[in-house]
């Protein structure tokens, strides 16, 4: 086990720059989770930690020491790849064994180690077969167990549960989790899923671009997130954003109408910003109440846990959950009254200014 | 059988397979190399080296045959300096021919190994890498037995090339017989002499079965190596 941390990290390709300065603190035994649109260079970033991929500037330490120049063989880490990497050639107890041959480990060892490694992943009787021969999640299972065995300091996993169907995703990602509270190896993990993310991971870092927009528990992302970005990417259905203009009496709308804000916010008066809430902040109130946003229901997606109301308000179309079920039609005129508290407001940049 | 084939035909079959094989196992490990350098490698001189590995494939036989002569020949600075120095000697020797087959097959089996390396999943590689192993390693238990069937493959093409040269072998080496002449120049010498119909089509005859068997042996080869290891 061991701390990671990356300092002001760059990566170029050539001319063109893909991580443009990134700073991470990992500790001990954490589980952190990369979430970021596709293209922002997470993968690139957990490469250069696997050292698969050179730094072009900075520094990345695992443990005491900086490992910038160090060969993947000698970091001490195991990768998962999406496409689990298993060699063909192997059979499932070959691939699984395949750390231990290099070290030199004594066969009888081996084979309890991998033994022991199987059992918990339930491969134990998979153990002879081909990588061709098996399915899906059992390459999956196959892929971990041969980066458990090797019993690293850090374990790194690049979207390792994008291959398997909704319903076997869920399940893995019960079961990483559960084996990273039995491990405790400090792991790294990246996903462009944002559920993933929330719902493993004991830090998220959302990246964007090549840069972190924001380093944080999951929770804290949702509730406080610190940029428009981060509003819009961390929670499903993603946050209604509305823009408007700030009046003395709150959000004014380019209709003119005005929205009553109840939260300070250090941005001056007459300012362009925008207004986040989300899908479920946003309660249906019968039209014309005050203090309300006017709109038009266009969809309704009933889900059965939950409806998700697609409407059509100024600025375009926003998205309602309602826990209950409820009895409108498509066209109907409501209005949207925003749950008190639950704003989040952004300025031009984009960057979060208020405190509810 | 024998009485079928006069001693010159057998004798210029023998040679045939000889030259062949010996020139398909030397070039093999540079084969690879060179497959593995162009493919991989990041270099300066890469373009130039793939131009030079390729030449064989795109200039008349003959005019390699004569570069082999003028450089491996025994007045040529090659030739004259492994003469010299240790006592191997490429013109109008078997040895010769072997030379000559090599070079003319080491395009097709380079490109042969070099389109299997191709497929090789980068994956992999990095993964073995991840979980300890030094390149070295990897190349030999990882790349090495993924791109086998491509070896194999490229190691016919380059035993039927040899088995069939002509021009750079009779340019470089002559057409001795029991020293430099094959199949291909024997057949050659039986259709230039009155009465020579018979061996010409007797030899015709061996170096179709011979070339069928060695696509049969690959096949079967290949067909084991990939059950074997690959999906
Ligand atoms: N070897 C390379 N040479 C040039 N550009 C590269 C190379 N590898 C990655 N890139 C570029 O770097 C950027 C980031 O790639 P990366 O694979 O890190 O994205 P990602 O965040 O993992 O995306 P995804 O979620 O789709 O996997 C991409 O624009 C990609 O085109
Ligand atoms: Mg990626």
């Amino acid at each position: 086990m061991a701390h990671v941390s990356i300092r002001d990290v760059r990566k170029a390709f050539g001319t063109v720059s893909i991580i443009k300065g990134v700073d991470v603190d990992i500790q001990d035994g954490e589980f952190v989770i990369l979430v970021g649109p596709s293209g922002c260079g997470k993968s690139t970033l957990l490469r250069m930690i696997a050292g698969l991929e050179d730094i072009s500037s900075g520094d990345i330490r695992i443990g005491p020491r900086i490992v910038n120049d160090v060969p993947p063989k000698d970091r001490d880490i195991a990768m998962v790849f999406q496409s689990y990497a298993l060699y063909p050639h192997m059979t499932v107890a070959e691939n699984m064994a395949f750390s231990l041959k290099l070290k030199g480990v004594p066969k009888p060892e081996q084979k309890k180690r991998v033994t022991e490694a199987a059992s918990s992943l339930g491969l134990t009787p998979l153990l002879d077969r081909y990588p061709r021969q098996l399915s899906g999640g059992q390459r999956q299972r196959v892929a971990m167990g041969r980066a458990i065995v090797r019993d690293p300091q850090v374990f790194l996993f690049d979207e390792p549960l994008s291959n398997l169907d909704a319903k076997l995703r869920v399940q893995m990602r019960a079961e990483i989790k559960e084996l990273h509270q039995r491990l405790k190896t400090t792991t790294i993990y990246v996903t462009h899923d944002q559920i993933e993310a929330m719902t493993m991971a004991d830090k998220i870092v959302v990246m964007h671009d090549g840069i972190v927009e924001q380093v944080g528990a999951p929770l804290e992302l949702y509730d406080r997130p610190a940029n428009r970005f981060v509003a819009g990417f961390i929670g499903s259905p993603a946050m209604n954003f509305i823009e408007g203009r700030l009046g003395p009496d709150g959000l004014g709308l380019p209709s003119g109408a005005v929205l009553p804000l109840d939260m300070k916010s250090q941005a001056e008066a007459g300012s362009e910003i925008t207004y986040g809430i989300r899908p479920e902040h946003l309660q249906i109130a019968p039209a014309g109440t005050p203090g309300s946003i006017p709109a038009t229901i266009s969809v309704i997606e009933p889900t059965g846990s939950d409806t998700t109301l697609i409407v059509k308000a100024e600025g375009g179309n926003l998205t309602v959950v309602l826990r209950e079920r409820c009895a409108l039609k498509p066209g109907e005129a409501v209005a949207l009254k925003p749950v008190p508290r639950q704003a989040h407001l952004f300025d031009a940049q984009g960057k979060r200014i208020a405190t509810a | 059988m024998t009485e079928w084939l006069s001693p010159e035909e057998w004798t210029a079959i023998r040679l045939s397979l000889k030259v062949a094989l010996v020139a398909m196992a030397a070039s093999l490990i540079p084969g690879i190399a060179a497959a593995y350098a162009l493919e991989r490698g990041r270099f300066w001189g890469r373009q130039a080296l793939d131009v030079f590995v390729h030449l064989p494939l795109v200039l008349p036989p003959v005019v390699v045959g004569y570069a082999l002569l003028i450089s491996f020949g025994r007045r040529g600075p090659i030739g004259a300096f492994l003469a010299e120095n240790f006592g191997i000697v490429f013109s109008f020797h078997w040895t010769g021919a072997a030379l000559a087959c090599a070079i003319m097959g080491f395009p097709l089996l380079v490109r042969a190994i070099r389109l299997s390396l191709e497929t090789v999943d980068r994956k992999l590689e990095d993964a073995a890498g991840t979980l300890g192993a030094h390149p070295v390693w990897v190349f030999c238990v990882v790349t090495l037995p993924l791109i086998l069937p491509g070896i194999i493959a490229g190691m016919v093409l380059s035993f039927a090339k040899a088995m069939g040269e002509f021009g750079a072998t009779i340019t470089f080496v002559s057409n001795i017989p029991g020293e430099t002449q094959t199949i291909p120049t024997a057949i050659y010498t039986y259709t230039q002499v009155p009465g020579g119909e018979g061996g010409a089509l007797r030899l015709t005859l061996v170096s179709v079965a011979i070339s069928i068997a060695a696509l049969w042996i690959s096949e079967w080869m290949a067909r084991r190596v990939r059950r074997r290891f690959l999906a």
